[in-house]
């Protein structure tokens, strides 16, 4: 074989799955935002700011995990039941937030009732991502190909710590992507929110960048033996880079900058996450050629791929193209 | 209250029905899908207003069924990794890239034209729209085409081999998709999608008729689903006999607890209208038959023999009783459409379509009949497909994760809990709109002078000021 297709492959769910965490990372963050605001016209507002897009955000975590399941079948039976009960919360919680955006608009008695399932399925889901993945960074114990561990090993201070970290992080997110969509008093607002949120990010993908190397010596190795320790340097500078381009933007008034550049800090972090891992897609041992489904699967699937992602790009950003610019707060279909 | 049971069947439990619970959605959401497209194909055309009012007026409840529809779908996807990592292993590299192409190709044109086809009209002008709302439509028909593949394949495997870690390989991609009982079962379902719609659509009609019958949106919908019964129910059942031919084929022992036949029948074998399975004695009590027809139904000829499960080693044996009744009840709602269909043809042919108040109430009645036969008709097939979850080749308690019972009773229960709160608020809500008149403005409860039970004018007054244009 010329073309290393799992090679491939693991970088096609990467893409995905950072696809993912920055679309819905937003749009969650909406949702995590949500009690922090009181007027319900604002509410509609925020609401309606992520309404046409939802959907097509989450189906990249269908793509994940169906990706998965498709060209790493190993990966997925083992992680899947060893985060099981962090996965079967997020789904529960992915289905009170995805109802909300049609039923508070049904009912006036029980509109307070769907705006808590709004905000309380984001922070959930959000916290269950988080806890997903520090689990994961921690490493998952594997027996004869299966899950080997109990149900209960996800749960550690670390898990928590990057559970904490996501919720703040698409907080965050959320409320630039509010400061680019909205106008008057709730831009203000979330431009304030957004530099509190910022710091409080910051000081998480710190605390979690010093813990990571000590989760599996072989992180450590990675991080500070050499050439490594290149990225080492490199990686906290362009975290800098991208924190100092955030608060310019917050400060100058810029509705465009702040957004992408927090989306930049997603993207350092995602990369760094990456370096560690690589090249397992279950730490500790569970490495790519492993875990791949056998080449005419990952062949068959990659056809299609190529085909049919870039026309996906294309489209969702013509959706966005055309829900552009700041929410108009009579507009909507209700 | 889940303790003594194993994980096993606490899993079998929480797939079947959080399964359920999703194909109630997409049978409404595909049917749906379709008929907007014609209905906003027809306005465009015609510049009829009563095909935009109802456009505008199923969109509405298409939305949130949609909605409903995704939140669901996504607890299936992860549900084969969570409670059956087994299974996921060993047909991964078969199953896999079947759904990763659904979600390629489905998902994503069902999800990026969805926001255009509902906000946008104005955004980007008539002739896109249009086109987003074909796109969604389409995006449904895939969809179903893709997982459909994928059950169909779990039922009659086909273009595979096994691999030394026991991984199912793939061999030949087109046997693999186009296995053998893919084409029955996609047009079986894609039809019952449409009638389950067209009875949802008839039903929301007759309820208006007989409220007002000048109503002329109701009119207009009562006619058009009505239109739906004539041709489609009587194809449905002919689709539905070739498909259990197919099944006869490849799965007998299925067709054998479908019909009851415990014992074979050496010279022609009865149809068993009704009766009751005795698993214990393996026979059917109380049993009215007709002799020989069944014989000639499967096998066209009365004398044909016919093996029954005697035939079959019990420990591959399917539950007889819930495959017996389930079949039963499908195919009587079936007969049911097809004889509406013919009651609305001879009442429209008199001219008496929108008369005729015993029509009317007999489609409300059968508003939900679809929802009805599509599970009915699912659980023949799954249930029929035991104990196998790859037919012939890999046993259901084969296919479990090591996950603890604990852990999937406990999941379990919030699944229940969260599923008759959620969906049941929904369906309140769609049962809501669907008893307001399709030229009601806004279909929206917080506007307007619909006044709910509860709710004062004062607090009406409120909500009416903190919510200018809504
Ligand atoms: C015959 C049709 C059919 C059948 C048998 C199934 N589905 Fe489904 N599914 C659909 C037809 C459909 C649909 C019509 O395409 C839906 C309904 C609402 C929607 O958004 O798309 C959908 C939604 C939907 C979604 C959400 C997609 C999104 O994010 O937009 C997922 C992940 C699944 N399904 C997965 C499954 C799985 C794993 C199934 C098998 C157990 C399954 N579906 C059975
Ligand atoms: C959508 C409509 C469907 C319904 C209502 C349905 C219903 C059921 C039911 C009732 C069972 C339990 C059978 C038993 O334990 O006796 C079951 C099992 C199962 N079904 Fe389906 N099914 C549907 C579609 C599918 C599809 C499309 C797939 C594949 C993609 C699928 C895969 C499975 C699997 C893997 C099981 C394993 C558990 C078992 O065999 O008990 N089902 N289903
Ligand atoms: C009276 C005529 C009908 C006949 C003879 C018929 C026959 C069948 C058979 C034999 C199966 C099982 C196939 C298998 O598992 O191998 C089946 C499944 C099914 N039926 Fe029907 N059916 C009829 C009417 C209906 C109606 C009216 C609906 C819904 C509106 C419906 C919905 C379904 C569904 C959803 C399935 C499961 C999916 C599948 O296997 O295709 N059927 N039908």
């Amino acid at each position: 074989m010329i073309l290393d297709l799992p090679f491939i492959w693991a970088g096609i769910i990467a893409f995905a799955v950072l696809v993912y965490v920055i679309l819905d990372g937003f749009d969650l963050g909406v949702g995590i935002l949500f009690p922090f605001v009181k007027k319900d016209i604002d509410r509609d507002v925020m609401m309606n700011s992520v309404a046409p897009v939802w959907d097509g955000n989450e189906t990249w975590l269908v793509l994940g995990g169906g990706g998965l399941f498709a060209v790493f079948p190993l990966a997925y039976a083992v992680v899947m039941p060893a985060l099981y009960m962090p996965i079967i919360l997020m789904l529960l919680a992915l289905v009170f937030r995805g109802v909300a955006f049609e039923y508070r608009w049904r009912t006036k008695r029980w509109k307070g009732v769907w705006d808590i399932a709004f905000f309380g399925g984001s922070v959930m889901a959000a916290f269950m991502q988080g806890i997903a993945l520090g689990a994961l960074v921690q490493g998952i114990e594997m027996s004869d190909r299966a899950y080997g561990g109990g149900w209960w090993d996800w749960l550690t201070y670390f898990s928590l710590i990057t559970g904490l970290a996501v919720v703040f992080g698409y907080a965050l997110l959320g409320s630039t992507w509010l400061v680019m969509k909205t106008s008057d008093d709730l831009n203000s607002r979330m431009r304030r929110y957004s530099v509190r949120l910022a710091v409080i990010t910051l000081g998480f993908i710190g605390l979690a960048s010093l813990l990571t190397p000590f989760q599996d010596p072989v992180y450590f190795e990675r991080w500070f033996a050499f050439p490594g320790v290149f990225v080492s340097v490199a990686m906290p500078a362009l975290v800098l880079v991208a924190a100092f381009l955030l608060f310019r933007g917050l400060w100058d008034d810029k509705d465009v900058q702040p957004f992408f550049a927090a989306l930049a800090l997603f993207l350092l972090c995602f990369i760094g996450i990456g370096i560690s891992f690589y090249p397992n897609i279950v730490p500790p041992s569970l490495s790519i050629w492993e875990a791949a489904a056998p080449d005419s699967s990952l062949q068959f699937a990659l056809v299609g791929t190529v085909i049919l992602v870039p026309m996906i790009l294309g489209y969702t950003a013509y959706a966005y193209w055309v829900f552009r610019g700041k929410v108009d707060p009579s507009e909507g279909y209700h | 209250m889940l303790d003594g049971f194993s994980a096993e069947t606490l899993a079998r439990v929480q797939f079947a029905f959080t399964v359920s619970f999703h194909i109630i959605f997409p049978a409404f959401s595909i049917g749906l899908a379709s008929y907007l497209a014609v209905l906003n194909a027809l306005w465009l055309k015609t510049r009829d207003e009563t095909y935009l009012k109802l456009f505008t007026y199923w969109k509405k409840i298409f939305a949130v069924a949609f909605g409903m529809g995704v939140v669901s779908g996504i607890v299936m996807s992860y549900q084969f990794g969570t409670n059956w990592s087994v299974f996921s292993d060993k047909t991964g590299p078969i199953l896999g890239p079947l759904m990763a192409y659904e979600v390629l190709s489905a998902f994503f044109l069902e999800a990026g034209f969805l926001g255009i086809m509902l906000f946008g009209r104005e955004r980007v002008g008539d002739k896109l729209h249009m086109f987003a709302t074909a796109m969604v439509a389409f995006g449904t028909l895939m969809s179903a085409t893709w997982i459909l593949s994928v059950n169909s394949w779990m039922q009659t495997p086909a273009g595979y081999a096994v691999n030394d870690v026991g991984q199912f390989i793939p061999e030949n991609w087109w046997e693999i998709v186009f296995n053998p009982s893919f084409p029955y079962r996609l047009v079986h379902m894609t039809l019952a999608a449409y009638l389950t719609t067209a009875f949802v659509v008839g039903a929301v009609g007759a309820l208006h008729l007989l409220r007002d019958r000048s109503d002329k949106e109701a009119r207009r919908m009562f006619s058009m689903a009505m239109w739906m019964a004539v041709v489609v129910a009587p194809i449905q059942i002919v689709a539905g006999d070739l498909h259990g031919l197919n099944t006869l084929e490849y799965q007998p022992a299925k067709v054998m607890a479908m019909e009851g036949h415990y014992d074979s029948y050496p010279d022609g074998a009865p149809l068993i209208l009704f009766g009751i399975p005795n698993a214990e004695e393996k026979r059917i009590d109380y049993a009215i038959e007709i002799p020989k027809l069944s014989s000639l139904i499967l096998k066209h000829d009365l004398n044909a023999p016919l093996d029954g499960l005697d035939t079959i080693p019990d420990e591959d044996e399917p539950p007889v009783g819930i495959v017996f009744w389930s079949f039963r009840i499908m195919i009587a709602i079936g007969m049911g459409m097809l004889v509406i269909g013919a009651w609305s043809l001879w009442r429209r042919v008199r001219g008496k379509l929108y008369e005729d108040k015993w029509l009317q109430r007999a489609v409300l009645l059968m508003g939900p009949s679809g929802f009805v036969a599509v599970l009915a008709g699912w659980i023949t097939t799954e249930v029929g497909r035991q104990p196998f979850t790859v037919y012939g080749v890999m046993r259901t308690s084969e296919s479990l994760a090591p996950v603890a019972a604990p852990a999937v009773a406990a999941s379990l229960t919030a699944f229940i809990i969260v599923y008759f709160f959620v969906f049941g608020a929904g369906t309140f809500y769609i049962l809501r709109m669907m008893n307001m008149r399709a030229d009601t403005k806004k279909l929206g409860l917080r506007d307007g002078p619909i006044r709910t039970a509860g709710i004062t004018p004062a607090q009406q007054c409120n909500d009416l000021q903190t919510q200018p244009g809504q």
